[in-house]
């Protein structure tokens, strides 16, 4: 019963978030804020996960295919296949609930408790409009940038990995990725990475927003928004995968 | 002028407000006093809106707010401020930037025209050199004074003050007590304040009800609250020894 309760609140607050913009040079301004704190400062940390994830992949894919009748550029398939359909997607986008997610719940909660949020509905702004419309518009526009930013860096991390370790040959790596390429993988990433953007943003917030209390339930929240966005995260890749791939 | 006609709001099967009904004058400081878990902060809020109420009517100048549509509510609400108990200041926004928000929303204004009224609302709450300051940078005084200048940006008729004394030290809350008293006289408000401060009922209370476990007992001026015969609200003036040592030494 309790989540049939959040449902048709989530919809209810979803109705508020999508209402029109009080201003509109205001809402520029406020997704280009969002977009630079929200996806620019993400960029450091998708990087850094990428680079040793493809690294990883690369090593782990190499250690395990010691046939010498699987050729070295099979390595580099798997690597780019593996970074392509789930790792720049999902994973990241698991990694991004956590720093992204937090980050939205406890900024909307600690709003919400220190009444920031009624001081804008007493001005006749609508709050959720106002606040969380440009997170969700900038968050679901600039993941698909890191999420291809997200691919070079991983599938560079497992050329190298490949190549300073010696597994796997520089030139058969080259050969392994560009081999039965389908562009389809790198659309099929950016579905889901805007779809995984747009759970993280409204659903983070919608914790945010109904936080009643203090300091502890503002952490309680952000923790809330975390787990409900890794969960539907996981629970959509399924669904988009038969969807997309089937 | 507003006024509240028999408000009963209840949360689940509590009833907080038990049909509260109650006129504020314009131009003049109306306080709503009362213990804390009186009622008060909820009839504040449901003065506002904020709070949907359970039964009765809030007219504002004769416009009854519930029978309001969503496009007339939001134009009265830009003539409302509100001065919230922890001032409520965007922490993300300068100081200047708080006052100028309201006009950021609802005008037209060129930039220049913007900081001109901000400044001027800045410097009418007797703030300086605090303009390019964040909420977290200033005192709690003064971030009060930033909320009342946010509060008076777009030159409302009605001002509401949440307990504009809460966390202040006294001589502090006889500063904010006379800003927002000289503010309503001098932009002719109508403002409600919140408060269980007697040094506030004292000072500025012009018109005071006094709210009892969600009922008004009482509704007067700060000359006849000594004179009452009330228990409860005796209770509550004296409970300040200060007080009592007032009544003692009168007789």
């Amino acid at each position: 019963m309790r989540m049939f309760y959040h449902l048709g609140r989530y919809a209810i607050f979803l109705k508020k978030v999508f209402g029109k913009p009080e201003k509109h040079s205001v809402f520029v301004k406020q997704i280009v804020r969002e977009i630079d704190k929200l996806g620019i400062d993400s960029l450091g940390i998708v990087m850094i996960i990428s680079a040793f994830m493809g690294a990883v992949i690369t090593l782990q894919t190499a250690y395990n295919i010691d046939l010498p009748i699987i050729p070295k550029y099979t390595v580099g398939l798997a690597a780019r296949d593996s970074i392509l359909l789930e790792f720049s997607s999902t994973i990241v986008g698991l990694i991004l609930a956590g720093k992204v997610g937090s980050n939205i719940a406890s900024e909307i909660g600690t709003m919400r408790v220190t009444e920031q949020i009624d001081a804008l509905e007493i001005m006749g702004i609508n709050p959720a409009g106002y606040l969380i419309l440009p997170k969700v518009v900038a968050f679901v526009f600039i993941i698909p940038a890191l999420t291809v930013i997200s691919m070079g860096v991983g599938i560079t991390g497992g050329y190298l990995a490949g190549s300073l370790t010696g597994e796997v040959p520089g030139p058969d790596y080259i050969y392994g990725i560009q081999f039965a390429f389908q562009p389809f993988y790198i659309v099929y990433a950016l579905i889901k990475s805007v779809v995984f953007a747009f759970i993280i943003a409204t659903i983070s917030a919608y914790w945010g927003y109904h936080v009643q209390g203090g300091a502890l339930e503002v952490g309680k929240a952000s923790t809330k928004a975390v787990v409900a966005s890794s969960v539907q995260i996981l629970l959509f890749n399924l669904i988009l995968t038969q969807l997309l791939l089937a | 002028m507003i006024e509240a006609i028999d408000i009963h709001k209840s949360f689940d099967d509590k009833e907080v407000l038990k049909g509260i009904s109650t006129k504020f004058e314009k131009g003049k400081t109306n306080l709503i006093i009362g213990q804390s878990g009186s009622g008060k902060t909820v009839l504040l809020k449901s003065l506002v809106g904020l709070h949907d109420i359970t039964s009765g009517d809030i007219r504002y100048d004769d416009n009854s707010f519930l029978s309001m549509d969503n496009a007339s509510k939001k134009r009265l609400r830009q003539d409302i401020g509100m001065l919230f108990q922890g001032s409520a200041l965007f922490d993300s926004l300068t100081v200047e930037e708080n006052v100028r928000f309201p006009l950021d929303m609802f005008t037209d204004w060129n930039l220049e025209k913007k900081r001109e009224r901000a400044n001027f609302c800045i410097n009418r709450v007797k703030l300086e050199n605090a303009n390019h300051k964040f909420p977290s940078e200033i005192s709690g005084g003064m971030q009060k004074r930033v909320a009342i200048a946010r509060a008076i940006a777009l030159n409302p008729k009605y001002l509401f003050c949440d307990e504009p004394n809460s966390g202040l030290d006294p001589r502090t809350s006889i500063v904010i007590d006379e800003l927002i008293h000289e503010i309503t006289k001098e932009f002719d408000m109508t403002t409600i304040v919140n408060t269980h401060d007697m040094n506030s009922v004292m000072g500025i209370g012009e018109n005071i009800i006094f709210i009892y476990e969600g009922r008004k007992l009482w509704e007067g001026t700060k000359d006849d609250i000594f004179h009452v015969q009330n228990k409860e609200l005796e209770d509550f003036i004296f409970a300040s020894k200060l007080f009592k040592k007032i009544k003692e030494n009168n007789g």
